[in-house]
């Protein structure tokens, strides 16, 4: 609300004010995708600028380069996650979990001294997990176009004297104007078409 | 009063608002009968125009019943009098009122800097449509201020329903100058990309003004019909090539006329590989619209024939084919609709029975249901094609 109050001095005395917020047309599937699509940009950021910290942290030193990847995508699956698409951006997402998984399950091995680390890591990431899917599915379950592929509106032809006897109705009583006409042709114009 | 208040992208509420005050002579204020989600709403609703502010009030399809009137409009309007309101505000007294180019008048747009900024020259203030045109609130709510009344009003007679005259405060008069601005002849072949509400009015303005063929092209099951109510031949483009498909039904030459009824955001598909790159652009803010319809326009198009643009564009496009467009002598032709300009025309036309505008409405809902209705009418489902709301 004070945002909305804010802009108020880009508004002029007798304009509208907002005194009280109604519910939104975001669903709570919106939101989540949303907070999610930022989680990717911050944790992104985290994994291009400090990937030697966190490869040190997992046990994982000969895979810096790889966390720096996942750095730049994270940011990529970012993108469509906080537009308005953002059924493909929770699916690559879902694809990185696996990813990252995947590569945790390396650190988990018995001779790595950051293990417990890792076990961690790959709890929060199976978390993560969970609520990419939930937003998935919640996504798609509340943008799809349900049963409007069956609707018939063959009956509507807004011509109430009927398509064909309607052609050229108005032309009877219109002329374009002349700013949005090409009046005549070269032909009409040339000396031969004259005479 | 209940307005549709815009507070970012996706994010549309019903909130409780102030009443709106009347702060010119020239103003009024109009109880609202009916109002509309327009398809260029949608634009708004997906933040990419970057001039909404969180509390801008939606809505530039709106009629009702003046219920207040400023001292110097009281020459024209009355209190009780029914009117459907242009989505631009004109003065009717600068040059291009003058000329009866209504959507750039001079003097309407209130944050005329910020519009100069962006344009090189500022346009008409707009309803409801961010604050490079003028940030005036819109009329998706109880009731709407209406500046320069005494010029921008259509008053119309009782007796018609609102689901009539509702559209001449936008689709009808956009499709009509859509088909005019094609120099549409009678013989001519015109092809309209879209069948959106706007489409739809197009379609039938083509027919009306005696178009030989005219062609829809859509994917939609649900707008492929009803564009063929009125008679239009039907392209699927998810189902069949549209170049191809063009240039079957014109003995190989094209279409005479194109009109672009789609705007910033074509439909992405794999089918259409370029909106796949636009897209990626356009979330990236590095191009604000998807030009897929005008490429593919241009390219079909008969050499020496008539681009007509009606479809809203809101900035950068990248890969338009410059080349092909001037080496075919191509006219194009684009604006937003310069509402009064047809809609006394347009009225007497509705009276007629020559047109009724109302079969394009397919959801009717309280103005309390409009959040919903946007996200309804964007995701296509349940066949909605164009949402009336009634507050």
């Amino acid at each position: 609300m004070l945002l909305t109050k804010l802009t108020g001095i880009a508004r002029s005395e007798g304009d509208p004010r907002v005194i009280y917020k109604g519910p939104s047309s975001l669903t709570d599937a919106d939101r989540l995708a949303r907070a999610l699509g930022w989680f990717s940009v911050g944790l992104g950021v985290v994994e291009l600028v400090a990937a030697g910290r966190i490869a040190r942290a997992l046990g994982l030193e000969d895979k810096e380069g790889l966390i720096r990847a996942f750095g730049a995508r994270e940011l990529a699956s970012a993108v469509p996650t906080l537009s308005v698409d953002k059924a493909p951006g929770l699916a690559a997402r879902i694809g990185g979990d696996v990813l990252d998984l995947l590569t945790l399950s390396t650190a988990l091995h018995r001779h790595n001294p950051k293990r417990s680390n890792a076990a961690l890591a790959t709890a929060l990431v199976l978390g993560v997990t969970l609520l990419d899917l939930a937003a998935y599915a919640g996504v798609k379950a509340a943008h799809h176009r349900g049963s409007g592929s069956r609707r018939d509106y063959s009956g509507r032809t807004g011509l109430p004297r009927g398509a064909q006897a309607s052609r050229g109705l108005a032309r009877k009583d219109f002329k374009t104007p002349p700013d949005y006409r090409a009046e005549g042709t070269v032909a009409a114009a040339l000396p031969a078409a004259a005479t | 009063m209940k307005a549709l208040v815009w507070h970012g992208k996706e994010d549309i509420r019903c909130d409780t608002v102030s009443d709106p005050a009347i702060e010119d002579p020239r103003d009024a204020v109009i109880k609202v009968t009916s109002c509309a989600i327009c398809g260029s709403d949608l634009h708004l609703f997906h933040n990419l125009v970057p001039a909404m502010l969180p509390g801008d009030i939606m809505g530039h399809e709106t009629m009702g019943e003046v219920v207040e009137v400023g001292s110097a409009a009281k020459s024209k309007l009355k209190k009780g009098d029914r009117v459907v309101i242009p989505f631009t505000i004109q003065c009717g007294e600068c040059d291009q009122c003058r000329r009866g180019n209504f959507s750039v008048c001079e003097r309407t747009n209130r944050k005329k800097k910020l519009g100069d900024k962006a344009f090189g020259h500022a346009t008409a203030g707009l309803f409801g449509y961010t604050h490079l045109t003028g940030g005036y609130p819109g009329g998706q709510a109880e009731y709407l201020r209406v500046p320069f009344a005494d010029t921008t009003h259509i008053k119309v007679p009782d007796g018609i329903s609102d689901e009539k005259l509702l559209f001449l405060s936008d689709i009808l008069p956009t499709g009509w100058q859509a088909a005019v601005q094609a120099d549409i002849q009678p013989g001519d072949t015109v092809a309209v990309w879209g069948c959106g509400p706007v489409g739809q009015m197009t379609i039938r303005s083509a027919v009306l003004l005696g178009a030989e063929q005219v062609i829809a092209i859509d994917h939609l099951p649900e707008r492929l019909s009803m564009a063929a109510a009125a008679g239009a031949i039907t392209i699927n483009f998810d189902e069949e090539s549209v170049v191809e498909r063009l240039n079957e039904l014109t003995g190989g030459k094209g279409p005479h006329k194109c009109i672009d009824a789609v705007g910033a955001e074509s439909h992405v598909g794999v089918g259409q590989p370029d909106t796949l790159f636009d897209r990626a652009k356009q979330m990236l803010m590095m191009e604000n619209d998807r030009p897929h319809v005008l490429r593919e326009m241009i390219y079909v198009c008969r050499p020496a024939g008539v681009i007509s643009i009606i479809g809203v564009y809101l900035g950068l496009i990248d890969k338009l084919p410059m080349g092909q467009a001037m080496n075919k002598g191509l006219t194009f032709r684009m604006a937003q609709a310069h509402v009064p300009r047809w809609t006394g025309d347009l009225l007497r036309r509705i009276e007629d029975g020559q047109i009724d505008p109302s079969f394009v409405i397919t959801h009717k809902a309280d103005l309390s249901q409009g959040p919903e209705m946007y996200a309804k009418f964007r995701d296509k489902a349940d066949g909605c094609i164009k949402v009336m709301l009634q507050p």
